[in-house]
């Protein structure tokens, strides 16, 4: 019988904590490359591209936009739902991956909850421009002013700005807890007298000691206990926005676990699409093994089954429901005006990932890459098409209207991409990517063999 | 060397296994102050030093706690009491509506504060001043090799005898670490008083800009940047500069009826007849003009005794034998056309009001001097 009770290693390579750190730290010490500049100076043009439009914005008003009068979310909402959904795959795998005792998430971890950051970051900017006057943002939060009004608490949309923010800072939180041991390592590796000082200063002062480990571990494992339930609510809330109104097609329960699944599935692809960039840029193959990568693509098969299912059990229900609104709205969605988005979302969120049934395809790089894309592609028009179909055939068929973005709105999706990249590129060059001390724990060897027995032996 | 006071003798280990057994014999040795160094936690480890259970799920519990009352009691005190907010005829305490953000709230306080408690309480951190800092020991715990520290405060501490035990144990590059002379900071140095001054003219001056200017500053202000003429302002069209203008000769307002008897004031009295009808209704709204218009100058019961007495020429009783024997249409003449110092009325009082103010002088005439047919009725 197969001894289940060994786990395979999920580091290849058996390679040494010593050249662990070198293969680590080698980013932050070296110069960068051209290839660094190169990338950067695209993305940094997309992310000025988006900072002019979001000043025009910002200048003229929202009325650069496509925006019209049923359609009034568009795009800053169609975007704001994709980032933030990008953003769970990262809690997921630090948080929730962490409590199931899963060692290869040691790998991953860093950099996914870095991109969580980023992604909340980026998804922060379009509610906040979608107000109209986002120098007023203090308002969404309760605070003593001359009006003598406080903010609605019962409102989908202030849920959302709580936790969004919380989201975002329990998610640095559990980021910058777990830095704290690499930049003590990091303290105590450099040569260089100005990252010396830096490093001490965010290491704390770290001493690596048992008895803060013991501590530290257990706020890790509340943390990660807090962020479980924390991901999956914030999702939700952003669902409630939709789902709390009472537009055909939105107006379902079946919304929360719809977009929960959904956020981790286009999270998913957006990680192993980063990582396969980073594990052959960084030479961290052994680290970020394919083995990894074909766990990522298992869980895009589970979450996109779920999408699909989600999909199918919306039409069920608009026609078992027998009510017409509904009905109308699912049909009008399949066959109506913005039936290409509809049909591009099914095609990429349904259809491809089931290719990962196979596993030489869940084992081949290029091609898991491109399917990455296409849930990621699927997975925006899913917001487009949960958004705007709806909205733009609502109960009064007097104000229908098709929904056209403008260039403006393109320049803003695309510098949303260019500033989550820019900021990715900059996180690879500053920080670890990979957790050092956890990379360290999974690495064969470095847990005791059989601790009790060898120190009862030892007596 | 001698001066130095010793903080603890120090061990380098390779493995993890070593380190669960060296920790083991720590302990037996009856060591109470000591330390383990691993640059990961090392499973097992815990229960070879013996250590009690982290106390940090209390921490948690009490902090996420806080935040569930937070929450609900300031939710409960802005929508249910300070500002009662009626949505849809629901309740004006709604616990379902309210369960998101309790719940976001809990999160973020308990996990805000179970980290900071853990670092600056339970840890003490920022510690960079430790002893142990900058040693060849820590630099090899926190990134390859595993330690153990015996620490000089230990009532069985011996440096030898520390020595020979990590020997025994197999250490690999046993050494004392003494404590530093800890460095004095220099608070009246002339650059940390210039350090100082600086943050606090940045603090308050920054404090004073966000909370006088830039709390009321708008970025636009295009509701009143509008392309039209103020008035009271410098026109740049007009040649004379004023944006002000005449109207145009001859312009005729709507409804606009012309006065007879503008230069014959005793024609007027004489075929001039009050429309109104001497009723309480045309009394009283001839009242309330008479007291917005007419008492300034002669007075609330128009004796002619107003607070402009003794300032201005003399404004007239209007209970003098002449004027009760005026009729109506000479006195309209006057409220229409003006007399003496007096200007017209008629822009600010319609014709009605003009009669119905005549009517309210009337009633003032006949109280002061009432006639016999005045007292008819009453007894």
């Amino acid at each position: 019988m197969r001894d289940y009770s060994i786990e395979p290693s999920v580091v290849e390579g058996k390679p040494t904590f010593r050249q662990i750190d070198e293969l680590i730290g080698a980013p932050l010490e070296k110069m960068p490359d051209k290839k660094f500049y190169i990338t950067i100076s695209i993305t940094g043009t997309m992310f000025l591209t988006g900072i002019m439009c979001w000043g025009l914005s910002f200048y003229y008003g929202t009325g650069l936009w496509g925006n019209n009068n049923p359609v009034g979310w568009g795009f800053p909402i169609v975007n704001f739902v994709f980032w933030v959904g990008i953003g769970h795959a990262g809690t997921l795998i630090s948080a929730i991956l962490f409590l199931f005792r899963q060692r290869w998430r040691n790998g991953i971890a860093r950099f996914a909850e870095g991109m969580t950051i980023f992604a909340v970051m980026t998804a922060g900017i379009f509610p906040l421009f979608h107000t109209g006057r986002p120098w007023l943002a203090h308002y969404l939060f309760p605070h003593p002013n001359d009006h003598g009004l406080w903010v609605n608490f019962t409102s989908p949309l202030l849920w959302d700005v709580f936790a969004i923010s919380t989201y975002f800072t329990v998610s640095f939180i559990f980021w910058y807890v777990g830095l704290i041991p690499d930049f003590a390592n990091l303290r105590d590796r450099t040569k260089n007298k100005v990252k010396k000082v830096i490093y001490s200063i965010t290491s704390l002062g770290w001493r690596a000691s048992n008895r803060h480990w013991q501590h530290y571990e257990m706020v890790y494992l509340i943390l990660a206990g807090f962020a479980t339930p924390l991901v999956l609510s914030v999702h939700t809330i952003v669902s409630f926005d939709f789902a709390v109104s009472i537009i055909p097609g939105w107006h379902t329960t079946i919304f929360p676990p719809y977009f929960v699944a959904g956020a981790v599935f286009s999270g998913f692809a957006m990680v192993q699409n980063v990582l396969i960039f980073v594990r052959k840029v960084f030479n961290y193959e052994n680290l970020i093994t394919v083995n990894i990568l074909e766990k990522m693509n298992k869980i895009i098969i589970l979450t996109g089954s779920m999408v699909g299912y989600a999909y199918a059990m919306e039409f069920f229900i608009a026609w078992y429901s027998g009510n017409e609104a509904e009905s109308f709205v699912f049909i009008n969605r399949a066959l109506g005006d913005y039936a290409w988005a509809y049909w591009i979302m099914v095609t990429c969120n349904v259809v491809f990932p089931q290719l990962f049934w196979i596993k030489r395809i869940r084992r081949n790089i290029p091609i898991m890459f491109v399917i990455g894309v296409l849930v990621n592609v699927g997975m925006w028009f899913e917001r487009f098409v949960i958004t705007v179909t709806s909205l733009s055939r609502d109960f009064l068929p007097s104000s229908w209207a098709y929904y056209k973005p403008t260039l403006i709105d393109g320049g803003i999706l695309l510098g949303s991409f260019g500033m989550f990249f820019t900021l990715l590129l900059l996180f690879t060059k500053s920080l670890p990517v990979v957790s050092l001390a956890e990379i360290k724990s999974v690495i064969d060897g470095a847990q005791p063999t059989h601790h009790h027995k060898e120190a009862n032996n030892g007596k | 060397m001698e001066s130095k006071k010793i903080y603890s003798v120090v061990g380098l280990f390779d493995t993890a296994d070593e380190i669960i057994h060296a920790s083991e014999k720590v302990v037996e040795h009856g060591y109470k102050k000591f330390d383990i160094h691993t640059p990961f936690p090392v499973h097992g480890l815990n229960q070879a030093m013996k250590l009690k259970p982290s106390p940090m799920g209390y921490f948690a519990l009490v902090f996420g706690l806080t935040g569930t009352a937070i929450a609900l009691l300031t939710m409960a005190f802005m929508m249910t009491f300070d500002y009662p907010l009626n949505i849809g005829g629901k309740p004006l305490f709604p616990l379902p509506a309210f369960i998101s953000v309790t719940f976001e709230v809990t999160v973020l306080l308990a996990s805000i504060g179970t980290v900071l408690a853990l670092l600056f309480v339970f840890f003490k951190m920022p510690h960079n001043s430790h002893p142990l800092h900058d040693s060849n020991y820590m630099k090899k715990c926190t990134t390859e090799m595993f330690g153990v520290c015996l620490e000089a405060e230990d009532e069985k501490f011996n440096e030898a005898d520390a020595r020979s035990f990590l020997e025994n144990l197999a250490a690999k590059e046993i050494e004392t670490i003494y404590i530093e002379k800890e460095e004095v900071p220099a608070i009246f140095s002339k650059p940390f008083i210039g350090f100082l001054v600086f943050t606090i003219v940045l603090v308050s001056g920054a404090t004073y800009f966000v909370t006088n200017k830039l709390m009321f500053m708008q970025p636009f202000n295009w509701m009143m940047d509008q392309h039209r003429v103020d008035v009271q302002s410098i026109s740049t069209f007009f040649p004379d500069s004023f944006s002000m203008r005449e109207k145009v000769e001859g312009t005729v307002p709507r409804g606009f009826m012309p006065e007879d008897y503008k230069e014959s004031p005793d024609s007027a009295g004489m075929y001039l007849q009050n429309p109104l009808e001497y009723n309480e209704k045309n009394i009283a709204l001839g009242k309330r003009k008479f007291l917005t218009y007419c008492s300034p100058c002669h007075g609330n019961l128009a004796k002619g005794d107003s607070r402009l007495l003794d300032n201005f020429p003399k404004p007239p009783t209007l209970h003098s034998k002449k004027l009760r024997e005026w009729s109506d249409g000479r006195i309209y003449h006057v409220i229409t056309f003006g007399q003496g110092v007096m200007p017209t009325y008629a822009k600010q009082v319609t014709r009605e009001e003009r009669w119905a103010i005549i009517q309210y002088i009337r009633t003032l005439q006949k109280a002061l001097n009432p006639a016999e047919e005045d007292f008819n009725g009453a007894k």
